[in-house]
C-alpha cells in the first residue's frame, strides 16, 4: 500500500527524516510512535504530500507520489488541529468538503453516532473544541477511501465519542482498509494497534506488533516497552 | 465726441452707395474683367461691385475713398505673388471677398490686405486663407476690422506672419474675427487705444494676442484656445483684460496669458481653464486681478522676478495643481477673499469667510521650480507631508502671502 | 481553483471585516459628496485617500486571511486538489472581496450623487480600476510575505514596512536622488523609477487626467511623449498588469515547494 525508501528531511538545521525506510501493507491498523520530534507529522505530512522530502521516495499503490495530487483521492486524512473558516455553519463544511472531493459523502450516520445534529447549524466559531473535533473526524471519514490517516484522532473526545470512534475504526478496519494513527494515549494504541512503527531520531527503530515489542523488550506492559525503547537507546 | 465722429462718419460713408456714388461691376464676362481696371474707372465714392468669381490679381491699390465689394464672395487668387489688397485712401471700405495665395517673403511683410497711412476704414467679411499677414494696418487710425475668418497654415514661426497686425495704429476696433494656425492671431506693436471684442483666436503659432509697446487698450469677450500661448502683454499700460476665455495652452512655455512690464492693468472676470500656466507674471506691478477663475490649469499664477503691489481679490482658484508659485521669499502682492479649492479650514462663525488663512504657495512648487523632473511626484503621501511641514512652519517660502480671508463658497 | 475561490469569497463576504472595509468606503462616499456636493473635488479628495488606503487595507487583509485560515488551508492541502489552486483560489478570493467592497462602497454614493450624468465618471472609473489593480498587487505581495513567514508577527511586520516603503519612503528616496542628481538629464530616469513601484504607477494614471496641464510644462521630450501621447497610459496599464502577474506567479511558485 504504502512503500517509503530513505526519505530525508530538513528544516534549515534541523534534520527531521534522516533515511525513513518503511512499507506499510494493505489492511490492518498501523500506529506511528515515537516522542516529541522524532518527525511522526514530518512522516504523515510526506505521505499526503504537505512537505516536500530533500531526498527519497513515497510510492503508493506503486505509483510514485512527487508531484501528483490525485492519489489524495485514495486518502481521508485527519488533521491534528482542527481550525476552519469562522464564519461557516458545520452543515455548510461538511458540504463544501464534499464539493471539493467531487465525491458524495455517507456523513448521516457519523452525525447520529457523534451526536452532532444539534450543531449543525452553528458556526464553527461558536463550537468547543470536543465538539471541532467530532466535526473534524465527520469531515475525515464520511468517504470510503482505502487509506485513512488518523492524527492525534482522540484529542478533546468525551468517553462516548472516543467509544464511537473505536468502533468505527474497527468496522472501516474489517472493510480491509489501511489506517495509520499517531497517539499518544498508549492505552488506545495498545487496544486498536495490529503493527507499531517506532520513530526515533529521524528514523525507523522499531516495526512489528505489540506482542514481539512485549518480547524484545521483555517488558508486559506496552507503555513500559515503549518507554524501555527510549531507554535503551539513551543507554 | 468720439462717437459723433463715427456716427458722422458712417454717414457720410454709407450715403454714397445709395445716394452719391455709382456703382461699377467687374466679372468675367463684363465689360470690366479686373478688379484693377474697375479701381482705375472708379471715381471717390464709388462702389467697385466684384461678382462670384475667380480674379488672379495682386497688388491692387486703392488710392480713392472707395467701396470695394464682393457678391457672392468672389475668389481673389495672388498666385503667391505678394500683397494683395492696398488701401493709401482714407474712407475706404474691403467687404466679402475671398482672397487666397499671399505672397511669403522674408524681407517684406506681404498682406491680404494693407491698410497704410488711411483713416476711416472698414474691413469686413473677408474670408484669408493661404496668407502671410491677413490684415496689416500700418500708421493707420480710426477703423474697423469687423467679422473676418482668418485660415493660415503656419507650420514655423520664422516663415510665417500674423493674423492681424496692428503697427504705430490707433483708435481701431478688432471685433467678431475668428483666427486660427498663423504665427500671431493678433498682433499690437504701438497700437494704442484699440478695442478687441468677441474675436475666437486659437490653433495659432505663437500667441493668440500679442500687446507690444502699447497703452490703454482693451480686449473683451475673446477665446483664446490651444495656442502657443494665449495672450502675451509686453511692455504696455493700462491694458485692461476683461471676461476673455483663456483655455488648452498646453506646452513647456505655454500660457494663457503672459504679463512683462506691465503696469496698472485690470484683470476682470476671465477664465482661465487648463493651460499649463494661467498667468506667469514677470516684472508686472499695480496690477488688479478680480473675479477670475482659474479652472484645472498646472500652474494657476506663477510669478517670476520683481512684482509689486498686484492685488488678487475675489477670483475662484479650482482644482489648480498648484495654485501660485513663487521664485522668491519676497512678496508685496495681496491675495484676499479668493476661494480656493485646496482650502480646508473651516467657518465656525458662518460669515462665509474661512476662519484660518490660506497659503497658495506650496513647497513642492519650489522643488518643482528646482528640479522640474519632481513633477512626477505630485500627489504622493511624501510631498504631501513635506508640504504640509512647511505649511505648519514655513521656511523656504514666503510666510506673509497668504490669504487671510479665504472665502467658502466660489464665486458666481 | 475556481472552487476554492468560491468558498475564500464566500468566506470573506460573510465576515465582519468585509462589513467594515464596505462600511468604510461607504462612509467616505458620502461624508465627501455631503460636504461639498461636487463630484470632482470628491474624486480628486479620494484618489488620495485610495492610493495610500488601499494597498495599506490590501497588505494587512492579505497576510491576516492567509494567517488565520493556515489550519483550514492544510485541510485542504490534504484533499485531492492541486496545491496552487489552493493558494491561488484564496487569493483570488481575497483580491475579490476587497475589491468588490471597494466598488460597491464608492460608487453607491457617487451613483446616488448622480455619476453617471457627471463629466467626472472618466475620473471615477479611472479610480475604481486603479483601486483594484493595487487590491490586486497588494493582496499578492501580502501571500507572498505571508508564504515566506511562518511568523505571524514577523509577516506582519513586513507587510507594515512594505506598505510604508512603498507609499512613503520610495517617493522620499526618488526625491532626494532626483535633486541629487538634478545636473543630468532625468526624464528617462524618472519614469522608469516610477514603473517600479505600483502606488506610483496609480498616483501616474491618475495625474494623468488631473494634472496634465502641469505635467505639460516639463520640456523633457520623453516627458511629453509619456504625458502628451496615451503612451503613458498604456505603459502604466502593462506595468500595473506585470505587477499583478509577477507576485501572483510567485504565488504559484513558492506553494509549490512550500512545506506544510
Amino acid at each position: 500500500m504504502i512503500k517509503i525508501d530513505n526519505l530525508h528531511k530538513d528544516f534549515g538545521k534541523n534534520q527531521v527524516l534522516k533515511g525513513v525506510d518503511l512499507s506499510i501493507a494493505e489492511g490492518g491498523i498501523f500506529a506511528i510512535l515515537g516522542p516529541n520530534g522524532s518527525g511522526k507529522t514530518t512522516l504523515i505530512k510526506s505521505i499526503l504530500g504537505m512537505v516536500i522530502p530533500n531526498k527519497g521516495d513515497i510510492f503508493i499503490d506503486d505509483t510514485p507520489i512527487k508531484k501528483s495530487w490525485k492519489y489524495r483521492e485514495q486518502i481521508d486524512y485527519l488533521p491534528q488541529i482542527a481550525n476552519f473558516p469562522a464564519n461557516l455553519t458545520v452543515q455548510e463544511l461538511i458540504r463544501m468538503i464534499k464539493d471539493l472531493r467531487n465525491k458524495p459523502g455517507d456523513d448521516t450516520a457519523l452525525i447520529s453516532s457523534f451526536q452532532l445534529s444539534p450543531f449543525l447549524d452553528k458556526k464553527l466559531s461558536n463550537l468547543s473544541g470536543g465538539t471541532k473535533q467530532k466535526v473534524n473526524l465527520v469531515l475525515t471519514l464520511m468517504f470510503d477511501s482505502p487509506l485513512i490517516i488518523l492524527d492525534e484522532p482522540t484529542t478533546g473526545l468525551d468517553p462516548i465519542a472516543l467509544l464511537e470512534l473505536k468502533k468505527i475504526i474497527q468496522i472501516e478496519k474489517e472493510k480491509g482498509k489501511t489506517v495509520l494513527i499517531t497517539s499518544h494515549i498508549m492505552s488506545f494504541v495498545e487496544e486498536i494497534a495490529d503493527e507499531i512503527v517506532f520513530l526515533l531520531e529521524g528514523k525507523v527503530y522499531f516495526k512489528g506488533n505489540i506482542s514481539t515489542l512485549k518480547e524484545k523488550t521483555k517488558e508486559n506492559d506496552f507503555e513500559h516497552a515503549i518507554a524501555n525503547l527510549l531507554k535503551e537507546n539513551n543507554a | 465726441m468720439f462717437q459723433i465722429r463715427k456716427i458722422l462718419f458712417l454717414a457720410i460713408f454709407l450715403l454714397p452707395v445709395s445716394l452719391l456714388g455709382k456703382t461699377i461691376k467687374v466679372c468675367n464676362s463684363c465689360e470690366i474683367k479686373t478688379i484693377k481696371s474697375g479701381i482705375v474707372i472708379a471715381k471717390a465714392l464709388d462702389t467697385v461691385l466684384v461678382k462670384k468669381g475667380k480674379y488672379n490679381e495682386f497688388n491692387i491699390v486703392i488710392d480713392k475713398p472707395l467701396t470695394l465689394l464682393g457678391e457672392n464672395y468672389p475668389i481673389i487668387d495672388g498666385e503667391l505673388k505678394g500683397g494683395i489688397i492696398k488701401v493709401i485712401s482714407d474712407n475706404v471700405t474691403v467687404d466679402g471677398l475671398f482672397i487666397i495665395n499671399v505672397g511669403t517673403s522674408y524681407t517684406e511683410d506681404y498682406a491680404a490686405v494693407r491698410v497704410v497711412k488711411s483713416k476711416n476704414f472698414l474691413i469686413q467679411n473677408l474670408v484669408l486663407e493661404k496668407l502671410f499677414f491677413g490684415i496689416y494696418l500700418e500708421k493707420s487710425r480710426d477703423g474697423r476690422v469687423f467679422h473676418n475668418k482668418i485660415i493660415g497654415d503656419a507650420v514655423e514661426e520664422y516663415n510665417s506672419g500674423n493674423g492681424i497686425q496692428l503697427w504705430y495704429s490707433q483708435n481701431i476696433d478688432i471685433e467678431n474675427n475668428i483666427i486660427t494656425h498663423v504665427r500671431d492671431g493678433i498682433y499690437l506693436e504701438f497700437a494704442n487705444d484699440c478695442r478687441i471684442k468677441n474675436n475666437i483666436s486659437s490653433n495659432n503659432l505663437r500667441y493668440g494676442l500679442h500687446f507690444m509697446f502699447s497703452n490703454n487698450d482693451l480686449y473683451e469677450n475673446n477665446t483664446f484656445e490651444n495656442n502657443g500661448a494665449g495672450v502675451a502683454v509686453m511692455f504696455s499700460k493700462k491694458i485692461k483684460m476683461l471676461n476673455n476665455t483663456f483655455k488648452e495652452n498646453w506646452g513647456a512655455a505655454s500660457y494663457g496669458l503672459l504679463l512683462k512690464e506691465i503696469n496698472d492693468a485690470e484683470i476682470i472676470g476671465n477664465i482661465f481653464k487648463e493651460n499649463t500656466i494661467g498667468i506667469n507674471i514677470e516684472g508686472s506691478n499695480r496690477i488688479k486681478y478680480t473675479k477670475n477663475s482659474f479652472v484645472k490649469n498646472g500652474w494657476a499664477i506663477k510669478v517670476r522676478g520683481a512684482c509689486y503691489t498686484n492685488i488678487f481679490s475675489n477670483n475662484n482658484f479650482m482644482y489648480n495643481s498648484f495654485d501660485v508659485s513663487y521664485n522668491s521669499k519676497l512678496n508685496d502682492n495681496k491675495f484676499d477673499n479668493n476661494y480656493w479649492s485646496g482650502y480646508t479650514g473651516y467657518d465656525l462663525d458662518k460669515n462665509g469667510v474661512g476662519d484660518v488663512p490660506y497659503r497658495p504657495v506650496k513647497l513642492f512648487s519650489y522643488i518643482v521650480n528646482r528640479t522640474p523632473e519632481t513633477i512626477i511626484l505630485m500627489r504622493s503621501l511624501f510631498i504631501d507631508m513635506i508640504d504640509f511641514s512647511e505649511k505648519v512652519s514655513p521656511v523656504f517660502t514666503p510666510d506673509d502671502l497668504l490669504d487671510k480671508y479665504p472665502l467658502m463658497k466660489k464665486q458666481g | 481553483m475556481l472552487k476554492i475561490l468560491k468558498y475564500s469569497f464566500y468566506d470573506l463576504i460573510r465576515s465582519r471585516w468585509s462589513y467594515v472595509y464596505l462600511l468604510f468606503y461607504l462612509a467616505l462616499g458620502f461624508v465627501l459628496l455631503f460636504l461639498n456636493n461636487d463630484l470632482s473635488k470628491a474624486v480628486i479628495t479620494l484618489m488620495n485617500v485610495i492610493i495610500i488606503l488601499v494597498p495599506l487595507i490590501g497588505t494587512i487583509f492579505g497576510v491576516m486571511y492567509y494567517y488565520n485560515s493556515k489550519e483550514f488551508t492544510e485541510l485542504l492541502l490534504a484533499q485531492p486538489i492541486k496545491r496552487s489552486s489552493i493558494f491561488l483560489g484564496q487569493y483570488l478570493g481575497v483580491a475579490l472581496s476587497l475589491s468588490m467592497s471597494l466598488v460597491i462602497g464608492l460608487g453607491l454614493p457617487f451613483a446616488m450623487y448622480g455619476l453617471f450624468q457627471s463629466s467626472a465618471i472618466w475620473e471615477f472609473s479611472l479610480l475604481l480600476i486603479t483601486g483594484t489593480f493595487l487590491t490586486l498587487i497588494f493582496t499578492a505581495l501580502a501571500f507572498n510575505i505571508a508564504l515566506y513567514n511562518e511568523n505571524k508577527i514577523k509577516g506582519f511586520s513586513y507587510a507594515i514596512l512594505l506598505w510604508l516603503f512603498m507609499a512613503v519612503i520610495y517617493d522620499g528616496l526618488f526625491l532626494m536622488s532626483l535633486i541629487m542628481f538634478e545636473s543630468y538629464p532625468l526624464d528617462k530616469f524618472s519614469i522608469g523609477v516610477t514603473l517600479f513601484n505600483p502606488i506610483d504607477l496609480s498616483r501616474i494614471l491618475i495625474l494623468l487626467k488631473l494634472d496634465i496641464s502641469a505635467l505639460l510644462g516639463y520640456t523633457g521630450a520623453v516627458f511629453q511623449k509619456f504625458f502628451g501621447t496615451n503612451l503613458g497610459v498604456i505603459l502604466s496599464c502593462i506595468a500595473l498588469s506585470i505587477w499583478v502577474f509577477l507576485p501572483t506567479f510567485n504565488i504559484y511558485r513558492k506553494s509549490k515547494k512550500k512545506d506544510f
